[in-house]
Order: C-alpha cells, then sequence, then structure tokens
C-alpha cells in the first residue's frame, strides 16, 4: 500500500475543505496540507448553492439582529457563544472572498448588493446572482491552486479515518483512477465532507451527498449532534428536487396556492402586503414554509404536476424580466430547460425538498470534535449554530467562518502534536483494505446496493418528513435495521478495480445507512415539536422543560444509535415565542421594550 | 516520426445488447462505450434498450438508470443533476454536452455516448482530464493586486465593471469545449484550449486585477494562445451557451492593442 506523512489531512474540498486549506497554508506556511476528494474540487454540492451569504454590512444592521434572527430561526436550540462568535466574523470572510475574486454583485457605487432572505431582519445575504455558491466554490478552489503547500489528493475515496491511542492520525483513501489503496498519515484531521441529504428520496442535493465524514467520526466513537433535524427547503423542482433559491423570494417572488391566493398568510406569517417584507410571508423561515406547503397540500390547495404530484406555485412575474434575468439568471435556465417554463411569464410548480443537514459531527466553537486531532466545518459538523432550523444563507457563511477555524486550528494542533505513529496506523490501514476489498470481492447474497439505498431514501421520507408520527418513525427504524442486515450480504457486480463506481457507491450506502439510523432514532427520541422537527402524535409543541438539550447519537456496532443528551449553551436570548409575521414584530417589539425599560 | 498503426485499444468492437422488459411500448437504445483498463481489452459499445416511459427525460436519467438496474458496472462521472457542477460532460449524439441538459428526446435514433474525445480514457465514460486541470492552474487562476487591499472592507466595482465578466464567470469548466477543438486535439500539450483561455479572459477582464499585462506577456506565445483558428467548435458545443472562441478573441484583441 501507497504511504504517505504529512502534517494537516483535509477530507472534502468543497467550500469548508477549501477554506481549511487556506487557512492551514497561510497560518503554517512550512507544514504540508494534504486536501482530498472524491471528486474534483469544483464538482463538490457548494457549488450548486444559489441564494447567497451571510454577513452584516448595511449601516442600519446589527450583529445582533443577526444573532436574533439566527438564534429564534434555530428555535432557540443553538450554541448561542458559538453564534456570537460566528455573526460577528461573517462579514470578514465575505471581504476575503471579494479580495481573493469573487465575484459578488454590486450596488450603483461599487460597493457589493446584499439582498433580502427567509428569516432575516434586515437584508444581508452576499450574492454573486443566484450562482453565490458557484463563485464562493470557484474563487476558492482557484485560490487554493497558488499555495504550494497544498498536496491535493482529488478523485480520491475515504474508507476509513485512522485512529491511533485515541487520536486521529489519517486516513485510507481508495484511489479512484487506479482502484490501489493508499495511507496518509498526519498530526492533524479536518472532516469537510458536505451533508448527507442523499438518504431521503426527494431532495435538492448532488449524488455525492452522501454523508461520508458524518458516518466515518461516528463509527470511531463522535457522537452526531440533533440529527433530527433535516431542512426542507420549500421551493425545489418536483420530482428532480431540484433547488430554486430563496433568492427568488428575497427579490420579492410570491408563493401561490391553486387559487392563485398567498396562503402563507393562513399560516401565523401574515399579513399579506404587495411589497416583500422582511420576516413576513414568502420571506419566513424555511421550516415554516414547508410545514405550510404540506397543511395546503391536505386542504386539497395545491396543484397537480404533469407527473401527479403536489406543488404551490412560485410567482417571479412581477419583478419584471430585467430584474428576472439579471439576479436570478439560473432559475431562468433550470425553470426554461427541465420544465419548459418561462419565469417572466409563468409561475414554477415548486414544492419542499430535503435541502440540509442541520445536525452532525459533534464539535466545539474551535471545531475540535472529542476524538483528539480531528476537527469538522462546514455541513458534515454540528457546531451549533443551526440549533432546530437553518436560516438561508448562513451555511455558505458557516463554511466560510468555520472552514477557516478548522485550517487554524487544526494547524496549530498539528505543530504541538508527536508524530503519527506509522506502523500501527499502516496495520491498522491494512485491515480498512481489506475489509473494502471484503465487500467488493464476497459473494454475497445476489441483492443489490441501488435496491436497499431506494429503500432507504423512501423510508426516511416517509418517516422523516415535514411532519412526524411516532409509529412511522418506528418503522423507519425498524426498516433502517433491516436494511443494516441486508447491507451485509449485497453482492457487487462489477469486480473490476479501476474506477469501480459500483464499489464505491456500496461503500457510500454504509454511510448513507449510518447517517439515517442517526436521524430515525434521534427522531423518535425527541417527544416534542421545534424547527424542522415536527411531530403530530400529542408532542405538537415545543417542551423547553425537556427538550431544550441537544440530542447526540452514539454509534454501536451492529445495533442502533444510542441517544443522549446534552445541554444548550444560552447567554444572552431566553427561549422566547417563535413568530413570524406581525406577531413576530410585535414580540420582537416587546423584548425591545423589556431590555431597555 | 508518422505512426500508422493505431495506439493500443483504439480499434472498437461491437458488444452485449442489453433487451428492454417484456411489454416496454417506448423503447430507445442507448449505444454506449465501454473500456475496461483491467481486462485490457478493447473497447466495445454495449447497447441498451430502455422503455422511456419509465424513464426521466434526460440522458443521464437513463444512464443512472442502467446503472441502478441493468448494468452496475457502466461508469461514468454525475453529480448535481442540474448542470452546474460539470461532472457528467460526455459526448453525447456526436457533441460534447453534459448528460443532464441533454434531453433523451432531442435525439434522433439510437443515442450514442463516447467518453470527451481526445483525452485518455479511464475507464467507460471516464476521461482523464490531468492536463487540462494542470493547464488551467497554469494560468494562475486568482485574483492578482498591486495596489494595497482596503483591510476592512471590500474593493469597489462598478456594476458596469462587474458586467464584464458576463459570458465568462458562468462556466463551470466542464471541458467540453476544450475536448471539442481540433486544435487542441493536435496541440494539447501546449495549445491552453478553449476552456482554460476562457478562464484566462475572466481574469484579464476584471477590473480588480492588475496584473493584466504579465497575464498577457503569459499568453504571448505561438502556441498557447495562437493556435486558436477560430474553429468555433467550443461555442458550438458549450452546454451553458457561452462563447469561448468570443473571450479567446478579447485576449487577442488586447494584445493587438498593447502593440499599438
Amino acid at each position: 500500500m501507497d504511504h504517505f506523512d504529512t502534517d494537516i489531512l483535509i477530507l472534502g474540498a468543497g467550500g469548508a475543505g477549501l477554506r481549511a486549506a487556506i487557512a492551514a497554508a497561510e497560518a503554517a506556511p512550512d507544514q504540508r496540507v494534504a486536501l482530498v476528494s472524491k471528486v474534483y474540487p469544483m464538482r463538490s454540492h457548494t457549488v450548486a448553492a444559489e441564494g447567497g451569504s451571510a454577513g452584516v454590512v448595511q449601516a442600519h444592521d446589527t450583529l445582533d439582529d443577526h444573532f436574533n434572527d439566527t438564534v429564534s430561526g434555530g428555535d432557540w436550540l443553538c450554541e448561542q457563544d458559538v453564534v456570537e462568535y460566528f455573526v460577528s466574523h461573517c462579514t470578514r470572510e465575505m471581504i476575503q472572498l471579494e479580495h481573493w475574486g469573487c465575484p459578488w454583485s454590486r450596488k450603483p457605487d461599487g460597493h457589493v448588493n446584499v439582498r433580502a432572505f427567509g428569516g432575516m431582519k434586515i437584508e444581508r445575504t452576499w450574492f454573486a446572482a443566484d450562482r453565490s455558491g458557484f463563485h464562493i466554490l470557484h474563487t476558492l478552489f482557484q485560490t487554493s491552486t497558488k499555495y504550494k503547500s497544498i498536496e491535493r489528493f482529488d478523485e480520491y475515496f475515504c474508507v476509513d479515518l485512522l485512529v491511533e491511542n485515541g487520536r486521529a492520525q489519517g486516513a485510507v483513501l481508495l484511489c479512484l483512477a487506479t482502484g490501489e489503496f493508499c495511507a496518509i498519515t498526519a498530526r492533524a484531521v479536518v472532516l469537510a465532507t458536505g451533508g448527507a441529504g442523499r438518504v431521503f428520496r426527494q431532495n435538492t442535493n448532488g449524488g455525492i451527498v452522501t454523508g461520508d465524514g458524518m458516518a466515518l467520526a461516528f463509527r470511531h466513537g463522535v457522537p452526531l449532534r440533533d440529527m433530527e433535524f433535516v431542512q426542507y427547503h420549500p421551493t425545489c423542482m418536483p420530482g428532480s428536487g431540484v433547488l430554486f433559491t430563496e433568492g427568488c423570494r428575497g427579490e420579492g417572488a410570491f408563493l401561490l396556492n391553486k387559487d392563485g391566493y398567498r396562503y402563507l398568510q393562513d399560516y401565523g406569517l401574515g399579513p399579506a402586503e404587495p411589497q416583500p417584507r422582511n420576516k413576513y410571508m414568502e420571506l419566513g423561515p424555511r421550516d415554516r414554509l414547508s410545514q405550510a406547503f404540506w397543511q395546503e397540500e391536505r386542504k386539497g390547495r395545491t396543484v397537480t404536476t404533469p407527473q401527479g404530484e403536489a406543488a404551490v406555485l412560485l410567482d417571479l412575474r412581477h419583478l419584471g424580466r430585467k430584474r428576472i434575468e439579471e439576479r436570478l439568471p439560473l432559475i431562468c435556465e433550470l425553470a426554461r430547460h427541465f420544465m419548459g417554463i418561462d419565469p417572466v411569464d409563468t409561475p414554477i410548480p415548486v414544492r419542499p425538498a430535503v435541502h440540509y443537514t442541520m445536525g452532525g459531527i459533534l464539535v466545539g466553537i474551535d471545531t475540535a470534535s472529542p476524538l483528539p486531532g480531528l476537527y469538522a466545518a462546514g455541513e458534515c459538523s454540528s457546531i451549533g449554530i443551526h440549533g432546530a432550523n437553518r436560516l438561508g444563507s448562513n451555511s455558505l457563511a458557516e463554511l466560510s467562518v468555520f472552514g477557516r477555524v478548522a485550517g487554524e486550528q487544526a494547524a496549530a494542533f498539528a505543530k504541538g502534536a508527536a508524530a503519527a505513529e506509522i506502523p500501527a496506523l499502516l496495520d491498522r490501514a491494512r485491515a480498512a483494505e481489506a475489509r473494502a476489498l471484503g465487500l467488493l470481492n464476497g459473494k454475497g447474497g445476489g441483492e443489490r446496493h441501488s435496491v436497499l439505498r431506494k429503500e432507504m431514501a423512501d423510508s426516511l421520507e416517509k418517516g422523516c418528513g415535514i411532519y412526524r408520527l411516532g409509529d412511522e418513525m418506528q418503522q423507519a427504524c425498524d426498516r433502517l435495521a433491516d436494511l443494516r442486515h441486508r447491507y451485509d450480504g449485497i453482492t457487487i457486480d462489477d469486480k473490476s478495480r479501476a474506477w469501480n463506481t459500483d464499489w464505491i457507491s456500496a461503500l457510500e450506502l454504509g454511510y448513507q445507512l449510518d447517517v439515517a439510523q442517526a436521524m430515525a432514532h434521534s427522531a423518535i427520541a425527541r417527544k416534542e415539536s421545534r424547527g424542522a422537527h415536527q411531530r403530530l402524535d400529542g408532542y405538537t409543541q415545543r417542551d423547553d422543560a425537556n427538550y431544550l438539550r441537544h440530542s447526540l447519537a452514539h454509534y454501536r456496532k451492529g445495533a442502533s444509535p444510542e441517544i443522549s443528551y446534552s445541554p444548550v449553551t444560552i447567554t444572552r436570548s431566553p427561549p422566547g415565542q417563535r413568530a413570524y409575521g406581525a406577531l413576530g414584530e410585535q414580540l420582537e417589539h416587546a423584548r425591545k421594550e423589556a431590555t431597555h425599560g | 516520426m508518422v505512426q500508422f498503426s493505431l495506439p493500443a485499444n483504439s480499434k472498437i468492437g461491437p458488444g452485449k445488447t442489453h433487451k428492454a422488459p417484456a411489454g416496454a411500448k417506448r423503447v430507445k437504445t442507448f449505444a454506449v462505450y465501454r473500456y475496461d483498463p483491467d481486462s485490457g481489452e478493447n473497447p466495445r459499445v454495449d447497447k441498451y434498450e430502455i422503455d422511456l416511459d419509465d424513464c426521466g427525460p434526460m440522458v443521464l436519467d437513463a444512464i443512472i438508470k442502467i446503472k441502478n438496474e441493468v448494468d452496475s458496472g457502466l461508469t461514468f462521472r454525475r453529480s448535481c443533476r442540474e448542470g452546474i457542477c460539470g461532472s457528467c460532460a460526455m459526448n453525447i449524439d456526436g457533441q460534447n454536452t453534459l448528460a443532464c441538459l441533454k434531453p433523451i428526446e432531442d435525439i434522433k435514433g439510437e443515442v450514442k455516448i463516447y467518453p470527451l474525445p481526445s483525452m485518455p480514457v479511464v475507464k467507460d465514460l471516464v476521461p482523464d482530464l490531468t492536463m487540462p486541470y494542470a493547464q488551467l492552474a497554469s494560468i494562475e487562476p486568482w485574483l492578482q493586486t498591486e495596489t494595497p487591499l482596503p483591510p476592512d472592507t471590500e474593493q469597489r466595482q462598478s456594476p458596469e465593471d462587474r458586467a464584464k465578466l458576463d459570458g465568462l464567470w458562468e462556466c463551470i469548466l466542464c471541458f467540453c469545449c476544450q475536448t471539442s477543438c481540433p486544435s487542441y486535439w493536435w496541440n494539447g500539450d501546449r495549445y491552453l484550449g478553449p476552456a482554460v483561455l476562457l478562464q484566462a479572459a475572466r481574469w484579464i477582464h476584471d477590473s480588480r486585477d492588475d496584473h493584466t499585462g504579465e497575464r498577457l506577456d503569459a499568453l504571448e506565445d505561438p502556441f498557447k494562445l495562437y493556435r486558436c483558428h477560430t474553429i468555433m467548435n467550443c461555442t458550438t458545443t458549450c452546454p451553458k451557451g457561452l462563447n469561448p472562441a468570443k473571450a479567446i478573441a478579447s485576449i487577442k484583441e488586447k494584445m493587438a492593442e498593447r502593440r499599438l
């Protein structure tokens, strides 16, 4: 087996991984950085983020407002010390991206422009048309090529972490091109592998978003936190799940039901006014909007697409061709190309689809996991800023802010850490290689992984959807346990070594099943409704007395995960009633009066 | 010296045919290039008969269906399925494009699918793109400034200056254009090719970049830039509707301007 020794190993080269690599290279130019990705960096899913990235920049905006929006948006399940750090570092990161060449959209005076976003009181979403993630990713990728200390391993798939003496010290990789394994040993390891949306059937995520890093850390004893909180984005393409950015609504789009009625006013988000108003109606948060869709569907007030799916209408027409094509060119392209609809003159049928995992690998404010030497940043991590529901444009900001922190922290740790314990690590690497080859070469029972994947996605869709029921969650848990069992008997038809995606997909499914179990078991254990976790079986209210706590899913080999809880850090925003629209504004006034009086 | 025999594994033979399921009404045949480096055998073209009534609308939907249900060994890159990540670039019906953006119904008769031309094939529809990635890195694709950056704020750029990147900033680096260019086929080791030159133009035209002169110097070479003979395959093939040929012409224009 090939072996490379490095100082800092980063797994994942999307926004968070690239930002970490650059930060590490700048903080410690004498250290070597190995940047590993199962795809070429610019194929990473950050590329598909559309709307923009938060950072307070307007004179009438404050860090307090961004903090309050984020914490109430997360239904108070946020680590408030981390949110404080986050909001005070977003803008700096956005400026840094600009200095590296990110082509942000501009105002007439040459300053960057910002747009409104759901749940945000003041416009603070930096955008580059509606390809913000694409431009952030390309800027980071292209900038990363100037650092000589960063060595990339493109199209290398991680099959295991290397842990020895209670410290993360590397990873075992499968080189896609050759099918050969290699071990990378390191003094510090950063996971930046993204989310896991593909465990659901209808989702906005790319095929590569399979929760690899979450499962890798989980299997090595690192808890996954708040995994029951899965975000449904309210405006996605029926059938495929392709995203139509919240930026549409940020620019002023309406959501209409089959009667042309702006139905969100019936769900505590009104009153409906012709001009968009922040934190009202279409600019409410994603969990509330997806829940409203579900209710409308129940009431029979949705339209039906030619493919037979329920949808509501995203209406941009009143914005006019010029604004639509300038601000939302990708949305035009997607609607025209995939649906044959021109949003300039026809509303787009949309419905919710799984978009984001709020939870992930447990890390502290310094991005360090409980496993020494292991750091995590971006969607794969749970650093605690999103709570029970993430606000749009906080995730691109998160991967920038905490990608940097992870790179710096890993560099500092690597500097003080002992050299990797190579002989012992290589033994472990060979064992991991044998396991992966066992999966490839095993005879199995003839069942294909694609069949299991479909069943997994269907069971989560049914059991852990927008609204949840105890018995349906239990069915999902049971089904996943059965799938886990059947997974051991799958057969991989393609026995070749080079670029064997049949094998890679099977390995990914193993990761997905672990993540799916963590989600379903965390969900059934939380007997309340909060943010994106809404129950209809007697636990319809938020229950701070019992559940103002983070869930922690612990891996158990051969068994379902065990769930425990940990406290939430509250610094200055005691849990209050979460409301939007007119009621939200009233409550905010009352809170302000109370603090000033 | 002229080489008269074809390189190894150039000859493509017939492959297997996978029949449509019984009762399929709207059958379309997908003829897909297959090459397995492990076997050492020559490439072949396998045929898959797919019932379009049970398949999504795009070519990517069809090959994912084939992989999931018929032949799990079929190998290709894919991720976003919405034309933004650039993974699934391949040659479909004689033209380089993204499989996720190519409607099956636009193709008459058999759907012929090959890897991007002129690149070494790793396996099936997966080309080795090491060369264009290295060429991309060679143009130093990051913002280069001499004027000190404002410490706590962004650099100003007027909307008009930002708009000068229109037609350039949308490039997803799928390399459809790069591998469609006969000049690149012939001189791919020295000519930078349309995708990389479009990226070079993206930095040359950025009002915030102070290194236009150095960037032009680096391209002032009989091969890197001037092997573009305006064949325009790049522009014809771009799945995002961009015009790399025009971007290259804009670099040549800058070159000419500074000689005046």
